[in-house]
């Protein structure tokens, strides 16, 4: 049975952990995951959840204890943030490429200088290529659901990879809203038991992991880590699946709001689809036909459905909370204009990156209005003079 | 030489798993000095076989044998660890020995 809750976004991620019921959870507090990794220890002190909770003295070493709990048999998970994430780089590659299937919920901020502990993307687009799946989450409801689905997805043994659930820190992790909660039987007869490919506690049969490979076979290793990836997509949609049956709420790859007759679109990830969708709606009264795509997958990037789902429209906005500094755009709209690139299909729209939001600064209806209304004057000028912009950056 | 396997064909994750698969690694590739072994001073102390990272020295009835340079890699730990008394091992260098 479905229950109702009013919780925030760090609340609700807590939430999910105590039903998902990691073995293992090691984590160290940052701003603004603290309270998340603070709630899910004091479920383990309270006795409510049996998890082997290892306070870590660092991100680099909450991510070395999942990789060996994870690859000793057990499901382990972590929280982190910003400059968090970015301390446990070392270690993101190595979770991937052995494999384990540790889920780690990611509350997204800003990189310093100058020190800022609100939203921007940085952190989790910064570690894109590090082998993970990555999940984006609009709102605390998203949180919880993606992180029960990213335990099945990284558990499935054709998958085995782990994943990143990510939200925006404070708007989302720190703000109460409504959402509904699956019971306890129902989050642990969805998931059933993990069973790691070579669990390192099984003595019987000894096997030695993340060893030496030399140039002779370290590209063998990466193609097959490469092609799990690529080929996770159709996993992903079958949990998704198998997810609304039992929630009654139903993801896919990305969000399509008003895109099939669409002229004008944003793309965008996590909370401020919020606002584009109020501002979708005004502008559909006006009869602009403008439309949404949120990007709820983003590792492995779905290219085709992306491009299929974008061909038609006039002209599209990628908005970005982080900026890919000194490239040809941030990360999703490379990605995009790449996936057209290799398209069969001549149809394309003119694309533009805006970056928005940066260290929290907050995207209103007006912000998204002018995009929109930008939209429409490049579709009449029939070009773009220049494709990459910051759009709340004063002179 | 050892056949290759694909990356279909190798487990998933990194992981090795037969044991001793170390022995189809012929380490004697990287050598670019070759210990010689001189059975006329060897005391048979058996220093040299027990510092051999590659466990290359080889020994019957506790009397060094010769070197085993498949898996000799050339460090020259065991020209080093004998006595300086007895010098029973010399490293000569690859390119010379050609
Ligand atoms: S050179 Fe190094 S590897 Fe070769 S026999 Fe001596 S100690 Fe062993
Ligand atoms: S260390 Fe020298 S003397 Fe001792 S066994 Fe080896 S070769 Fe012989």
């Amino acid at each position: 049975m479905a229950r109702l809750a009013a919780l925030t976004g760090n609340n609700a991620a807590a939430e999910a952990i105590r039903q998902i019921k990691p073995d293992v959870f090691a984590a160290y507090p940052i701003t603004p995951q603290t309270e998340m990794a603070e709630e899910v220890a004091q479920y383990v002190a309270d006795g409510i959840l049996e998890t082997e909770y290892i306070p870590v003295e660092s991100e680099h070493s909450s991510m070395s204890a999942c990789i060996g709990a994870s690859l000793a048999g057990v499901r382990a998970m972590t929280a982190t943030a910003s400059c968090g994430l970015a301390y446990m780089w070392e270690l993101l590659p190595i979770a991937a490429s052995m494999r384990t299937s540790i889920v780690m919920a990611v509350v997204n901020r800003a990189f310093n200088a100058p020190l800022n502990i609100h939203c921007s993307h940085d952190d989790s687009m910064g570690a894109r290529d590090a082998g993970w799946i990555q999940l984006y989450s609009e709102n605390a409801q998203e949180m919880y659901d993606n992180l029960i689905q990213a335990v099945k997805i990284a558990e499935d043994e054709k998958i085995r990879l782990p994943v990143m659930v990510c939200m925006d820190g404070f708007i989302i992790s720190h703000a109460v809203e409504r959402l509904l909660l699956l019971a306890d039987e129902e989050v642990k007869n969805f998931l059933g038991e993990f069973k790691s490919a070579h669990p390192l506690l099984e003595v019987n049969n000894p096997v030695t992991l993340g060893a030496c490979a030399l140039p002779d076979y370290y590209t063998e290793h990466k193609k097959q880590h490469s092609e799990a990836l690529r080929h996770s997509l159709g996993k992903i949609m079958e949990v998704a699946d198998e997810y609304a049956r039992l929630s009654g709420r139903s993801y896919s790859l990305f969000e399509s709001y008003q895109l099939a007759d669409a002229e004008y679109g944003i793309v965008i990830l996590n909370s401020a689809a919020g606002v584009t969708r109020t501002v979708v709606d005004k502008l559909r009264k006006e009869g602009i036909k403008a439309g949404l795509l949120k990007i709820r997958v983003y590792r492995p990037f779905p290219a085709t459905q992306i491009v299929q789902a974008l061909k038609n429209l006039k002209a599209i906005a990628v908005l970005e909370r982080t900026d890919s500094f000194g490239g040809v755009g941030s990360p999703v709209f490379t990605d995009i204009s790449a996936a057209f690139m290799e398209a069969p299909t001549k149809e394309r729209p003119l694309m533009i990156n805006y970056i928005y939001g940066l260290g929290g600064r907050d995207v209103g209806l007006e912000d998204i209005e002018k995009v929109y209304a930008s939209l429409q004057v490049i579709n009449q000028r029939g070009k773009i003079e220049k494709s990459f912009a910051y759009l709340q950056a004063r002179e | 030489m050892r056949k290759l396997q694909g990356w279909k064909d190798i487990p998933t994750g990194t992981a090795i798993v037969k044991a001793g698969s170390s022995v189809e690694y012929l380490t004697g590739g990287w050598r670019d000095a070759r210990p010689e072994h001189d059975k006329g001073k060897c005391t048979n102390c058996l220093l040299c076989w027990v510092y051999c990272p590659e466990g290359a020295i080889t020994v019957k009835d506790d009397q060094v044998t010769g070197i085993n340079y498949d898996y000799c890699k050339g460090c020259g730990i065991c020209a080093t660890e004998c006595p300086p008394k007895v010098k029973a091992i010399t490293m000569v260098e690859e390119p010379k020995l050609m």
